[in-house]
Protein backbone atom coordinates (compact mmCIF):
# COMPACT_ATOMS: atom_id res chain seq x y z
CA UNK A 1 0.00 0.00 0.00
CA UNK A 2 1.02 3.61 -0.50
CA UNK A 3 1.22 5.88 2.55
CA UNK A 4 1.20 9.68 2.21
CA UNK A 5 1.92 12.28 4.89
CA UNK A 6 1.22 16.01 4.68
CA UNK A 7 2.08 19.22 6.56
CA UNK A 8 3.44 18.66 10.09
CA UNK A 9 2.81 14.91 9.93
CA UNK A 10 5.24 14.85 7.00
CA UNK A 11 7.87 16.87 8.84
CA UNK A 12 7.57 14.83 12.06
CA UNK A 13 7.65 11.48 10.27
CA UNK A 14 10.40 12.69 7.97
CA UNK A 15 9.03 11.48 4.65
CA UNK A 16 6.21 12.47 2.32
CA UNK A 17 5.48 9.06 0.90
CA UNK A 18 6.37 5.41 1.36
CA UNK A 19 5.26 2.01 0.17
CA UNK A 20 4.67 -0.74 2.72
CA UNK A 21 3.18 -4.23 2.65
CA UNK A 22 -0.04 -4.47 4.61
CA UNK A 23 1.18 -5.67 8.02
CA UNK A 24 -0.12 -9.02 9.28
CA UNK A 25 -3.16 -8.59 11.48
CA UNK A 26 -3.97 -5.06 10.30
CA UNK A 27 -7.40 -4.72 8.76
CA UNK A 28 -8.48 -1.13 9.40
CA UNK A 29 -7.15 2.42 9.65
CA UNK A 30 -6.93 2.29 13.45
CA UNK A 31 -4.83 -0.88 13.29
CA UNK A 32 -2.58 0.66 10.67
CA UNK A 33 -1.99 3.74 12.83
CA UNK A 34 -1.16 1.54 15.85
CA UNK A 35 1.38 -0.31 13.71
CA UNK A 36 2.87 2.94 12.38
CA UNK A 37 3.35 4.30 15.91
CA UNK A 38 5.72 1.41 16.56
CA UNK A 39 7.97 2.27 13.61
CA UNK A 40 9.87 5.05 15.39
CA UNK A 41 9.70 8.14 17.59
CA UNK A 42 8.79 10.42 14.66
CA UNK A 43 5.75 8.29 13.87
CA UNK A 44 4.79 8.02 17.54
CA UNK A 45 5.03 11.79 17.95
CA UNK A 46 3.09 12.56 14.76
CA UNK A 47 0.32 10.09 15.64
CA UNK A 48 0.13 10.78 19.40
CA UNK A 49 -3.11 12.75 19.25
CA UNK A 50 -5.63 11.42 16.75
CA UNK A 51 -7.94 14.38 17.42
CA UNK A 52 -5.67 16.33 15.07
CA UNK A 53 -5.09 13.61 12.47
CA UNK A 54 -7.36 13.20 9.46
CA UNK A 55 -7.30 10.08 7.32
CA UNK A 56 -8.16 9.54 3.67
CA UNK A 57 -8.23 6.15 1.97
CA UNK A 58 -8.09 6.33 -1.82
CA UNK A 59 -8.62 10.11 -1.57
CA UNK A 60 -11.86 9.96 0.47
CA UNK A 61 -12.16 10.95 4.14
CA UNK A 62 -12.68 7.91 6.38
CA UNK A 63 -12.86 7.02 10.06
CA UNK A 64 -10.57 4.79 12.11
CA UNK A 65 -12.79 1.75 11.53
CA UNK A 66 -12.51 1.99 7.73
CA UNK A 67 -10.95 -1.17 6.24
CA UNK A 68 -7.53 -1.08 4.58
CA UNK A 69 -6.31 -3.55 1.98
CA UNK A 70 -3.27 -4.08 -0.23
CA UNK A 71 -3.05 -1.47 -2.97
CA UNK A 72 -4.85 1.24 -1.00
CA UNK A 73 -3.54 4.82 -0.93
CA UNK A 74 -3.72 5.93 2.70
CA UNK A 75 -3.05 9.58 3.55
CA UNK A 76 -2.56 11.00 7.05
CA UNK A 77 -2.69 14.76 7.57
CA UNK A 78 -3.70 17.51 10.01
CA UNK A 79 -7.03 19.35 9.84
CA UNK A 80 -6.98 21.38 6.64
CA UNK A 81 -6.20 25.13 6.56
CA UNK A 82 -6.76 26.29 3.00
CA UNK A 83 -8.90 29.11 1.69
CA UNK B 1 -18.27 24.53 -13.44
CA UNK B 2 -14.55 24.43 -12.94
CA UNK B 3 -11.91 23.96 -10.28
CA UNK B 4 -8.23 24.79 -10.67
CA UNK B 5 -5.20 24.47 -8.39
CA UNK B 6 -2.26 26.53 -9.60
CA UNK B 7 0.94 28.30 -8.58
CA UNK B 8 0.39 31.37 -10.70
CA UNK B 9 -1.78 34.36 -9.81
CA UNK B 10 -5.20 34.86 -11.38
CA UNK B 11 -6.82 37.92 -12.95
CA UNK B 12 -10.13 38.48 -11.15
CA UNK B 13 -11.70 40.52 -13.96
CA UNK B 14 -10.71 38.05 -16.64
CA UNK B 15 -11.95 35.07 -14.59
CA UNK B 16 -15.33 36.65 -13.81
CA UNK B 17 -15.77 37.85 -17.38
CA UNK B 18 -15.11 34.38 -18.77
CA UNK B 19 -17.49 32.80 -16.26
CA UNK B 20 -20.57 34.65 -17.48
CA UNK B 21 -19.69 35.24 -21.14
CA UNK B 22 -22.37 34.07 -23.54
CA UNK B 23 -25.00 33.32 -20.89
CA UNK B 24 -27.54 36.13 -20.72
CA UNK B 25 -29.79 34.26 -18.24
CA UNK B 26 -27.32 35.21 -15.52
CA UNK B 27 -28.53 38.15 -13.45
CA UNK B 28 -26.16 37.92 -10.50
CA UNK B 29 -22.47 37.12 -10.11
CA UNK B 30 -20.82 36.90 -6.68
CA UNK B 31 -17.20 36.27 -5.81
CA UNK B 32 -14.97 35.83 -2.78
CA UNK B 33 -11.23 36.46 -2.91
CA UNK B 34 -9.00 35.32 -0.05
CA UNK B 35 -5.74 37.24 0.52
CA UNK B 36 -2.59 36.65 2.58
CA UNK B 37 -2.63 38.79 5.74
CA UNK B 38 0.52 40.28 7.23
CA UNK B 39 -0.43 39.31 10.80
CA UNK B 40 -1.59 36.08 12.44
CA UNK B 41 -2.18 35.56 16.14
CA UNK B 42 -0.34 38.80 16.92
CA UNK B 43 2.79 37.81 14.97
CA UNK B 44 4.08 39.33 11.77
CA UNK B 45 3.83 36.97 8.80
CA UNK B 46 6.46 37.51 6.13
CA UNK B 47 5.07 34.89 3.77
CA UNK B 48 3.28 31.59 3.72
CA UNK B 49 3.62 28.39 1.77
CA UNK B 50 0.57 26.38 0.77
CA UNK B 51 0.81 22.66 0.11
CA UNK B 52 -1.96 20.30 -0.93
CA UNK B 53 -2.81 16.68 -1.72
CA UNK B 54 -2.81 16.48 -5.53
CA UNK B 55 -5.71 14.43 -6.76
CA UNK B 56 -7.75 14.49 -3.56
CA UNK B 57 -7.83 18.29 -3.63
CA UNK B 58 -9.45 18.39 -7.05
CA UNK B 59 -11.89 15.62 -6.10
CA UNK B 60 -12.93 17.46 -2.95
CA UNK B 61 -13.34 20.78 -4.75
CA UNK B 62 -15.44 19.13 -7.44
CA UNK B 63 -17.59 17.43 -4.78
CA UNK B 64 -18.13 20.75 -2.99
CA UNK B 65 -19.06 22.43 -6.27
CA UNK B 66 -21.47 19.61 -7.14
CA UNK B 67 -23.13 20.01 -3.73
CA UNK B 68 -23.54 23.76 -4.29
CA UNK B 69 -25.19 23.16 -7.65
CA UNK B 70 -27.52 20.61 -6.05
CA UNK B 71 -28.63 23.18 -3.47
CA UNK B 72 -28.94 26.32 -5.59
CA UNK B 73 -29.89 27.07 -9.21
CA UNK B 74 -26.46 28.09 -10.49
CA UNK B 75 -25.48 28.83 -14.06
CA UNK B 76 -21.75 28.85 -13.44
CA UNK B 77 -19.26 28.24 -10.64
CA UNK B 78 -15.52 28.62 -10.36
CA UNK B 79 -12.93 27.77 -7.70
CA UNK B 80 -9.29 28.75 -8.24
CA UNK B 81 -6.85 28.00 -5.38
CA UNK B 82 -3.16 28.82 -5.38
CA UNK B 83 -0.32 26.74 -3.91
CA UNK B 84 3.34 27.51 -3.24
CA UNK B 85 4.91 30.53 -1.53
CA UNK B 86 2.72 33.64 -1.21
CA UNK B 87 3.40 37.01 0.39
CA UNK B 88 1.08 39.42 2.25
CA UNK B 89 -1.40 40.95 -0.17
CA UNK B 90 -1.17 38.04 -2.59
CA UNK B 91 -4.38 36.38 -3.69
CA UNK B 92 -4.88 32.82 -2.36
CA UNK B 93 -8.31 31.75 -3.54
CA UNK B 94 -11.15 32.84 -5.82
CA UNK B 95 -14.68 31.48 -5.53
CA UNK B 96 -17.38 32.73 -7.90
CA UNK B 97 -21.02 31.83 -8.49
CA UNK B 98 -23.43 33.01 -11.17
CA UNK B 99 -27.19 32.61 -11.11
CA UNK B 100 -30.35 34.19 -12.48
CA UNK B 101 -30.88 35.90 -9.13
CA UNK B 102 -28.58 37.31 -6.47
CA UNK B 103 -29.73 35.31 -3.45
CA UNK B 104 -28.63 31.94 -4.87
CA UNK B 105 -25.34 33.45 -6.00
CA UNK B 106 -24.62 35.02 -2.58
CA UNK B 107 -25.52 31.91 -0.59
CA UNK B 108 -23.68 29.47 -2.86
CA UNK B 109 -20.51 31.58 -2.78
CA UNK B 110 -20.58 31.71 1.02
CA UNK B 111 -21.22 27.96 1.18
CA UNK B 112 -18.36 27.15 -1.20
CA UNK B 113 -15.70 29.06 0.72
CA UNK B 114 -16.94 27.77 4.10
CA UNK B 115 -16.85 24.14 2.96
CA UNK B 116 -13.59 24.57 1.06
CA UNK B 117 -11.87 25.79 4.23
CA UNK B 118 -12.81 22.68 6.19
CA UNK B 119 -12.79 19.96 3.52
CA UNK B 120 -10.27 20.67 0.78
CA UNK B 121 -6.82 19.27 1.67
CA UNK B 122 -4.64 22.39 1.71
CA UNK B 123 -2.22 23.35 4.51
CA UNK B 124 -0.55 26.69 5.24
CA UNK B 125 2.87 27.17 6.79
CA UNK B 126 3.63 30.74 7.89
CA UNK B 127 7.04 32.38 8.02
CA UNK B 128 7.24 34.38 11.29
CA UNK B 129 10.11 36.10 13.14
CA UNK B 130 10.25 33.01 15.40
CA UNK B 131 10.56 30.68 12.41
CA UNK B 132 8.16 28.66 10.28
CA UNK B 133 4.95 27.36 11.84
CA UNK B 134 2.03 25.34 10.56
CA UNK B 135 -1.29 27.12 10.78
CA UNK B 136 -3.78 25.43 13.14
CA UNK B 137 -7.32 24.79 11.97
CA UNK B 138 -9.80 27.20 13.57
CA UNK B 139 -12.93 26.06 15.37
CA UNK B 140 -14.67 29.15 13.98
CA UNK B 141 -14.12 27.71 10.49
CA UNK B 142 -15.71 24.43 11.60
CA UNK B 143 -18.66 26.37 13.01
CA UNK B 144 -19.02 28.33 9.77
CA UNK B 145 -19.05 25.12 7.72
CA UNK B 146 -21.45 23.39 10.13
CA UNK B 147 -24.11 26.03 9.48
CA UNK B 148 -24.52 24.51 6.02
CA UNK B 149 -24.60 20.85 7.11
CA UNK B 150 -28.36 20.55 7.28
CA UNK B 151 -28.50 21.34 3.55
Amino acid sequence: MKLLYFAWLRTKIGTAEESVDLPAGVSDVGGLIDWLRGRGPGYADALANLAVVKVAVNQEYVGLDHPVKPGDEVALFPPVTGG
Amino acid sequence: MAVRVQREDFDIGAELGALTRGNTRIGGLTSFVGLVRDMAGGDAVGAMTLEHYPGMTERQLEAIETEARRRWPLDATLIVHRIGRLEPGDRIVLVACASAHREAAFQACHFLIDWLKTKAPFWKQEETPAGPRWVDAKSTDDDAAARWERG
